[in-house]
């Protein structure tokens, strides 16, 4: 994060804006992969469950908390941290929140216990 | 610095890979739980790597005030909100996702157009992201900045609206002119617009941070328009647009921090939603592009409106029905949510059982409020899973069962999908009506979502319970433990 301040030696091959494509490749091919595997695993998931795999897959999704992070540097400005300290507070919201009530609803998809063969004659 | 680089992406890959496997394992009823438990040891090792990483860089008070903050209000919402509720969280959860996306990227904007502390000035905001990296072009920053802002706000607020409407604070289809279609594709070509200007027109910090400003209060308006025309029983549907939004909006947020990461997790997600949204639309046969802009058009229905020969019923009679039935079929629907009748059904069931009664479940994909909303609620009243049975399952076997009950469910069940002029001609139903007797659990005959009439209300083998689910279970349970 901080260390990437060397950059005004690159300015003027990067702002002709052909020097950096790099990474929106590789990012591209990770995207397109990884949907591949979400579709392909989603698929495979039961209706019974779907209510959990939507909390916690919405969980997942909190991931951004890692992103809020980096945006959290002790010498931003006011309204970064601001900013960031909001993305924070949300993202965390999402991910505790969502692995525990996923978690508290798995709980009670417990396999069958054995109920009523008693033999009750009416 | 490398060798911390190296192992900060060692660890990404470790917890992308774990997501993987905690994803995979959701797939199974018995290894879901550890599904979800792998998932969130992934996400702590990878926030904790990033602590480690920039922990001599970080305001470490906005750190930890924003994780205390948001782990006790996560962690209390988690406990406290009753699983008649699920829908609402979920939708919640989501929408504050998708916003802390947003604020990412409004962040990292903002940071990247300000003033710097070596002078160094950027004109656009493409210029601003160079001074800072090179890992990507400037105008490549710009479309992921702009794209997290516009996905990430349309997310938190359409989410919220969602929210209000699944909690019953939000009512009817529109805000003023919020919601009218044409309005909606306006504000989009406006916010459209407002992204291109902030992203390539406007110079200097200000006029960006502005720009900027505009994109996120126009999206936010945006997402409010887009949810609020939909129907409460368009909801799944919805919920799980939204899920996928959140996971792109993440995802987005990835290619703007350069985050492999993040992108993983978000493609996993908005894959989850969009394969989720995909069985929602099939289970009604409808478009997703009709479910967002049309609704259900309940004009094209023929005949006449008014229920003639319908058979009333009561728990007396419903109780000496159950006593002779060798085999019954529930039937939920959205109002066994509302009444809370999980419980109810479960302890008249048990009751059937101990008779030598069979009892199942028949579940339609699109019964309650969101995806698996029905068997979260029988899960909790402890009915075991395997009694509950997908409608290709268990469609066939209404024609050997002597009682169906079907409790708040209406449009699921409705015989008109088989006819062609019929507002909902192709959805697949439960064929209820094909057992001996049908009992069906409804406060009246008011119309379902659909806004048409449901002939199995006055077939010849239909007995209408006018009641409360909750309080109509409860009579039965009574008159038949007195029998």
């Amino acid at each position: 994060m901080t260390t990437a301040l060397h950059a005004p030696a690159l300015l003027p091959l990067a702002l002709a804006d052909g020097g950096g494509a790099g990474f929106l490749i590789v990012g591209l091919w990770v995207l397109l992969l990884a949907i591949f595997v979400g579709v392909e695993l989603i698929t495979k998931v039961p209706p019974t469950l779907h209510t959990p795999l939507m909390s916690g897959a919405n969980a997942i999704s909190g991931i951004t908390l890692v992103g809020a992070l980096y945006c959290a540097g002790s010498d931003y400005s006011l309204i970064v941290k601001i900013l960031g300290f909001v993305a924070i507070t949300m993202a965390t919201v999402n991910v505790v929140g969502g692995f525990m009530v996923t978690d508290r609803m798995l709980g009670m998809f417990g396999p069958a216990k054995k109920p009523a063969k008693k033999q009750e004659k009416s | 610095m490398l060798s911390s680089e190296s192992l900060i992406q060692a660890v990404y890959m470790a917890a992308a890979l774990l997501f993987i496997l905690g994803l995979k394992r959701l797939s199974g009823v018995r290894s879901a739980r550890g599904g979800n438990r792998i998932a969130a040891f992934a996400m702590l090792l990878a926030v904790g790597a990033t602590l480690v990483l920039l922990w001599g860089d970080i305001g470490l008070g906005i750190v930890i005030a924003g994780i205390v903050a948001g782990s006790a209000i996560g962690a209390v919402l988690a406990k406290r909100v009753p699983m008649t509720a699920m829908p609402e969280l979920v939708a919640l959860f989501n929408g504050l996702g998708g916003g802390a996306s947003m604020f990412v990227a409004w962040a990292e904007v903002t940071r990247f157009t300000g003033s710097r502390p070596d002078g160094a000035v950027a004109r656009t905001m493409g210029e601003g992201y160079l001074l800072e990296s090179d890992l990507m072009g400037g105008s490549e920053f710009t479309v992921a900045a702009v794209l997290s802002l516009l996905i990430g706000a349309v997310t938190l607020s359409g989410s919220l609206i969602a929210y209000g409407k699944l909690a019953g604070s939000v009512r009817g289809n529109r805000f003023g002119p919020i919601g009218v279609r044409a309005l909606n594709v306006a504000i989009l070509l406006g916010c459209l617009a407002l992204m291109w200007y902030g992203g390539y027109v406007a110079t200097g910090g200000a006029a960006i941070q502005l720009a900027t400003l505009a994109v996120v209060v126009v999206a936010l308006i945006l997402g409010v328009g887009l949810v609020v025309p939909i129907g409460g029983a368009d909801m799944p549907v919805v919920i799980s647009l939204l899920n996928s939004y959140s996971g792109l909006a993440a995802c987005s947020t990835g290619f703007v921090l350069q985050n492999n990461l993040l992108i993983v997790a978000g493609s996993l997600v908005g894959a989850s939603g969009l394969v989720l949204t995909r069985i929602m639309c099939k289970a009604m046969n409808r478009s997703l592009a009709n479910v967002l802009f049309a609704g259900i058009d309940a004009s094209v229905e023929e005949g006449d409106k008014e229920y003639k020969g319908v058979k009333a019923t009561s728990a007396g009679e419903l109780a000496m029905v159950l006593d002779a039935a060798q085999s019954v079929i529930f039937v939920p629907g959205y109002g066994l949510a509302v009444a809370q009748a999980q419980h109810k059904v479960q302890e008249l069931a048990t009751m059937l059982e101990a008779r030598g009664c069979e009892v199942r479940y028949a579940i339609h994909p699109v019964a309650g409020r969101m995806p698996g909303h029905m068997n979260v609620l029988l899960a909790e009243a402890n009915v075991p899973y395997e009694q509950l049975f997908e409608l290709d399952q268990i469609n066939g076997e209404f024609k050997n069962t002597d009682v169906v009950i079907v409790v708040g469910a209406n449009d699921v069940c409705n015989p008109s999908a088989y006819e062609e002029k019929s507002a909902i001609a192709g959805m697949p139903v439960l064929d209820v009506w094909d057992a001996r007797t049908a009992v069906v659990i409804k406060r009246s005959l008011s119309a379902g979502y659909a806004g048409i009439k449901n002939r199995l209300f006055e077939m010849d083998n239909t007995l209408m319970f006018f009641s409360d689910a909750k309080a109509a279970l409860e009579e039965t349970i009574a008159e038949l433990k007195d029998l």
